[in-house]
């Protein structure tokens, strides 16, 4: 560029000067803006070891004075200082398999609907409106959680479960005890809506990367449009909706507001899912700002470091899956 | 098996008739699925304009028993917000600059690219723990400043995602013609490919605003609450959602009815940014 700038002997010596002084201020702008670009990503990882770090060193004491057994230990007492994490660890996956169980299948239903079905006409407004319901903050769930959700459960669907299964013999201790409204099933229900929306998407997403090739030929065969789905888009797309259910996983595990309106914030595991329990991250929000003593809010962020590492976990693993999925389609 | 029409053998009854089983089920399932937004939105609508007055945008929030409004939260979730939006944004768009343009192929990039995929979708809540630690922790008190802070955490990994990916669809030729007529890198980005991708970006920050004005987990132990009117960033600021988690878990009614109004604002300004946004995009689209 400088010899291009230098070329033409019509260009004063001055105006020679000018240009090499423009050209260096542009080169030392390049360099900079180029070094801070490189700052600013390399700080996003500054965030995420920062995170743990900071997470680590605040559950210190409670890991020194509680050891391993912090883990396995029910008792949750602030009076006597001692405390274990199974209980609302228990919550939190119990919470998140009913969760699953429910958006999984149904997820898996809506995106084939949205991709096989559905007129095209439909396809837009179904699809928004999926995601404004993804878009719906978790506070919003929680409060209508409670105040419609639970008392309807309480009223009419809890009551029933307890008379139909009462008396069969496993599931009678599944659904033991008085209709709460508020408890682990209550919970888990309403984390199955939140997490809908993000399996449908990204199953939707993930099917339509389907070749229509595939498709066309298995159509050809004359499969019916249930075993092109069974047979041709879910073999194809494995990774992918494995990478959607944990992501959705991850946001289930996670989820906060949503939970603690409605799972009744007891520090114990009970057989029936109609009892109340905690999670994790209800936990930390209903007590975090009121714990007094070191050690309790040490454990409550002993809590947290436990839930980043599961959820981390899960979520590497989710975005694995989905990277696979994307090298697969790319080639 | 009597059939109607096609081919008669039990197996191909025995298929159509999964078929359409499989069929009904999906039709179902998305029946469903549509039922919850309409519930959901339905009873928010209703018991959240039953509340809706000018009391509640001129008024503080009152003690139990007697009438309010949520001037105070309104204001410290918008002044928090755009704290966070203020410093999140330009971190997350150099980020997203660095990943798309300068080391597009680099190690770096996918390492990043996956941490933030991964911060994306964290638990909030654990960020709020990060920020009390850092700042509350630190400075000994609840500040308005590490409730901004927390937001702008969560702020960051929305953006870099949506700048990348934008500025990643900015076709090579416009970057080649800016490099052929001497454009050094810096400018060729910030002139050319910046104004390509920017409603995109544009639509990143909207979604990053969405996603943080329903945030409630992170706040609870930074910013904490607030009763009164507060203009001061280092003492604890009220924010709608929190007030919203108090008021509505609290035995008084008209505590409950102001959760409601403050749920409905925060959805309908949610769905507001989201609708803008998707219009942003569906115009680049188009044209």
């Amino acid at each position: 560029m400088v010899d291009v700038a230098f070329q033409g002997n019509a260009i004063s010596v001055d105006e020679q000067v000018d240009r090499a002084k423009a050209l260096g201020r542009l080169r030392l702008g390049d360099v900079l803006f180029r070094n801070l670009t490189r700052l600013a990503a390399i700080t996003v990882l500054v965030i995420l070891g920062g995170i743990i770090f900071s997470l680590v060193y605040g559950s210190w004491p409670a890991l020194h004075a509680f050891g391993p057994s912090f883990l396995i230990d029910e008792t949750w007492n602030p009076v006597t200082e001692r405390f274990g994490a199974i209980a609302p660890i228990y919550g939190t996956i119990v919470t998140s398999i009913i969760a699953m169980l429910i958006a999984v299948p149904v997820g898996l239903f809506i995106a084939l609907f949205l991709t096989e079905l559905c007129p095209m006409w439909l396809r837009r407004p179904i699809g928004i409106a999926i995601e404004l319901l993804a878009g719906i903050p978790s506070i919003i769930y929680g409060i209508w959680g409670l105040f419609v959700f639970a008392p309807f459960l309480q009223q009419y669907v809890q009551p029933f479960l307890i008379s139909m299964f009462g008396h069969v013999p496993v599931l009678s201790t599944l659904f033991e005890g008085p209709p709460y409204g508020i408890g682990i099933l209550t919970a888990g229900l309403i984390l199955a809506i939140m997490v809908l929306p993000f399996i449908t998407s990204i199953s939707r997403d993930v099917f339509e990367a389907v070749p229509p090739v595939l498709k066309e030929a298995a159509y050809g065969l004359g499969c019916t449009t249930w075993e092109v789905a069974r047979f041709v888009v879910l073999p194809f797309t494995r990774v992918g909706v494995i990478g959607g259910v944990m992501l959705g996983l991850g946001r289930a595990l996670g989820e906060t507001m949503a939970v603690t309106f409605v799972i009744g914030n007891a520090h114990r595991i009970s057989g029936s899912i109609l009892a109340p329990g905690t999670t994790i991250s209800a936990t930390i929000a209903n007590e975090f700002t009121e714990a007094v003593g070191d050690l309790y809010t040490s454990s409550l962020i002993a809590l947290g470091l436990i839930l980043f590492v599961i959820t981390f976990i899960v979520l590497a693993f989710a975005r694995l899956m989905l990277m696979r999925l994307n090298a697969r389609v790319g080639v | 098996m009597v059939m109607i029409s096609g081919a008669s053998s039990p197996l191909y009854a025995k298929r159509r008739r999964r078929n359409v089983i499989t069929m009904g089920l999906s039709f179902g399932a998305t029946a469903f699925g549509l039922s919850w937004l309409v519930l959901i939105l339905g009873v928010l609508l209703w018991e959240g304009f039953s509340g809706l007055s000018l009391a509640v945008f001129t008024e503080m929030t009152p003690p139990p028993g007697s009438a309010g409004g949520l001037l105070n939260p309104i204001m410290g979730s918008l002044v928090m917000t755009i704290i966070a939006v203020a410093l999140g944004t330009p971190l997350g768009m150099l980020a997203g600059t660095y990943m798309a343009e300068y080391g597009r192929y680099d190690k770096l990039t996918s390492v990043v690219r996956f941490i933030n995929d991964i911060l994306l979708s964290a638990p909030s809540i654990v960020v709020g723990l990060f920020v009390y630690e850092i700042m509350v922790a630190q400075m000994g008190h609840f500040s308005g400043w590490a409730g901004a802070v927390s937001l702008a955490v969560i702020v960051v990994p929305v953006v870099v995602r949506t700048t990348e990916d934008m500025l990643t669809l900015v076709p090579d030729t416009l970057r080649e013609a800016a490099a052929s007529i001497g454009l050094p890198r810096s400018l060729m980005i910030t002139k050319i490919a910046y104004r390509a991708a920017r409603a995109g970006m544009i639509t990143g920050v909207l979604l990053a605003v969405a996603r943080i004005s329903g945030e409630t987990a992170p706040l609870l132990f930074t910013a904490l609450n607030n009763q009164f009117w507060s203009t001061n960033l280092n003492a604890p600021v009220a924010s709608l959602p929190v007030v919203i988690f108090q008021f509505a878990l609290s035995p008084y009614k008209d505590w409950q009815n102001l959760a409601w109004t403050g749920a409905l604002i925060i959805t309908l300004s949610v769905l507001a940014l989201s609708i803008i946004a998707r219009l942003l995009t569906a115009q680049r689209k188009t044209s």
